[in-house]
């Protein structure tokens, strides 16, 4: 396929973009245009592609409508993919006849364990595996503990396309310092390597709760770990931005601070490689009946440069009017000294622009719908 | 006996429409596909051994979803899958 955009930045790329319908690679090998490849398991629904910084492996989530879930493996970027040969379950005569509908989020392990894969599931399921991604088992710390009924969507499953365990987060510091986000049921933190959790939801709102601080029964939409300062979480929840000092162990919401009529309601956030006050995110309306498009049709992300105290517009280059949403994984960053930020939309699109650049660019159109974006670099 | 295999499983049997497997029931049959293909057994069952919702298998001409079914003196079972969706 030709080229298919620019951006400003030149160092070789790959965006892994993860569809409703097969795998598509953007690659840039050190020039400015980028191409697109031809589908990958064209047909499946990829629900995350993940590029492992340790190894170099990359690990897809997918699913094959009524075929289950899986997870692939590819350690030449996707050229070639073996399927993992015990993919992700629920334990043969689980207590509750769980069985998984779909592996919906991928997270490589601390740098220190550099076979471990965690993966989070639809049910809320949470499973590892210890060699790369070839075999995997339930964490049973998690599917097995007592409140899991409690604080995971169990049996019904509210959301439309099931719920998921998302936002797997490792600290840096400590792989036994765990953290994970529920669609819906919340926050949820392990110091012990997932033995054990507790809901860390305080300061959050549910507002569409009758108890509106409840302990547990929140919605993340994804939650991220500050790269260079551990201890700082940001969370794009259903009900607001939201950042956490976690020593402090309250979530404060930053989308106070959004423009009124723009609201702080998205899917993803993502964090600035180094700057620890540096956050980007996608709103949408969360008015009426939750269209989940952009607010007015207007589509824009914003960033807040002061830990959230206030946000500035990025709409430059991107269609005055559009009625596309941005999921939860995908909007991703780069680690570039411009960092490169990058969103997929659900009609197809992928976008990017550098922190120091003026306007959005498309670098492709006409895909599947996008669940996951992420950028692979080699510098 | 010989066991038809649908379309979206034809990448585990190196896109024969057809192969050879053995088993007294069902149950069997498929632990046996799943020896000679790798990976088969868990597209047509989950890990509770539920038949996935929108999987389909004839015996013979029979629709069964019973895994514990004998097929002694069966010759032919067909895997099948109801495609929907969009």
């Amino acid at each position: 396929m030709g080229p298919m955009g620019t951006a400003n930045d030149t160092s070789a790329a790959t965006l892994l973009v993860g569809t409703r319908k097969g795998v598509f690679l953007l690659s840039r090998d050190g020039g400015s245009e980028w191409e697109l490849s031809d589908p990958l398991f064209l047909g499946h629904i990829a629900h995350h592609v993940v590029h492992d910084p340790r190894s170099g492996r990359t690990v897809l989530a997918a699913r094959t409508g009524h075929l289950g879930p899986t997870v692939m493996w590819s350690d030449d970027l996707g050229a070639t993919w073996t399927e993992s040969t015990k993919p992700p379950a629920f334990r043969t005569g689980d207590r509750l006849g769980r069985s998984l509908d779909a592996v919906f989020w991928l997270t490589p392990g601390h740098a220190a364990e550099p076979d471990v894969w965690y993966a989070g599931g639809s049910p809320q399921g949470l499973f590892r595996s210890d060699d790369g991604a070839e075999t995997w088992r339930p964490v049973d710390g998690w599917c097995d503990h007592p409140m899991w009924e409690t604080w995971a969507e169990w049996p019904e499953q509210n959301t439309p396309d099931g719920s998921m365990l998302h936002s797997v987060i490792v600290d840096p510091r400590d792989s036994a310092h765990l953290y994970l986000g529920l669609s819906s049921g919340g926050v949820f933190e392990s110091t012990d390597g997932g033995s054990d959790w507790a809901p860390l939801n305080a300061g959050c709102l549910a507002a569409f709760a009758p108890d509106t601080e409840p302990e547990f029964g929140h919605d993340p939409h994804c939650v991220r770990m500050h790269p260079a300062a551990p201890d700082l979480l940001y969370q794009q929840n259903h009900c607001g931005i939201y950042r956490m000092d976690r020593p402090e162990g309250r979530w404060v919401r930053i989308g106070d601070n959004m423009p009124t009529e723009v609201g702080d309601i998205g899917f993803p956030i993502e964090l600035h490689p180094r700057d620890p006050d540096t956050a980007w995110v996608f709103p949408m309306d969360g008015t009426d009946v939750w269209p989940r498009t952009s607010p007015d049709g207007s589509p824009a992300a914003y960033v807040t440069r002061d830990g959230g105290a206030t946000w500035s517009r990025l709409d430059e280059g991107l269609p005055e009017r559009a009625w596309f949403t941005v999921k939860r994984q995908a909007m991703t960053v780069d680690d570039a000294p411009d960092v490169g930020i990058y969103f997929g939309t659900t009609c197809g699109e992928v976008w990017t622009r550098t922190d120091g650049g003026d306007e959005w660019h498309q670098l492709a159109a006409h895909l599947p719908e996008i669940y996951s974006l992420e950028v692979v670099t080699s510098r | 006996m010989r066991v038809r295999i649908p379309t979206p499983l034809r990448s585990y049997t190196a896109q024969e429409s057809a192969v050879e497997a053995d088993g007294a029931t069902l149950d069997e049959l498929l632990t046996d596909l799943d020896h000679r293909f790798p990976g088969l057994r868990f597209r047509v069952v989950d890990e509770q051994g539920r038949l996935r919702q929108h999987m389909k298998i004839f015996v013979e001409q029979e629709p069964v979803r019973d895994l514990s079914m004998s097929l002694v003196g069966i010759d032919e079972v067909t895997l099948m899958q109801a495609l929907s969706g969009g």
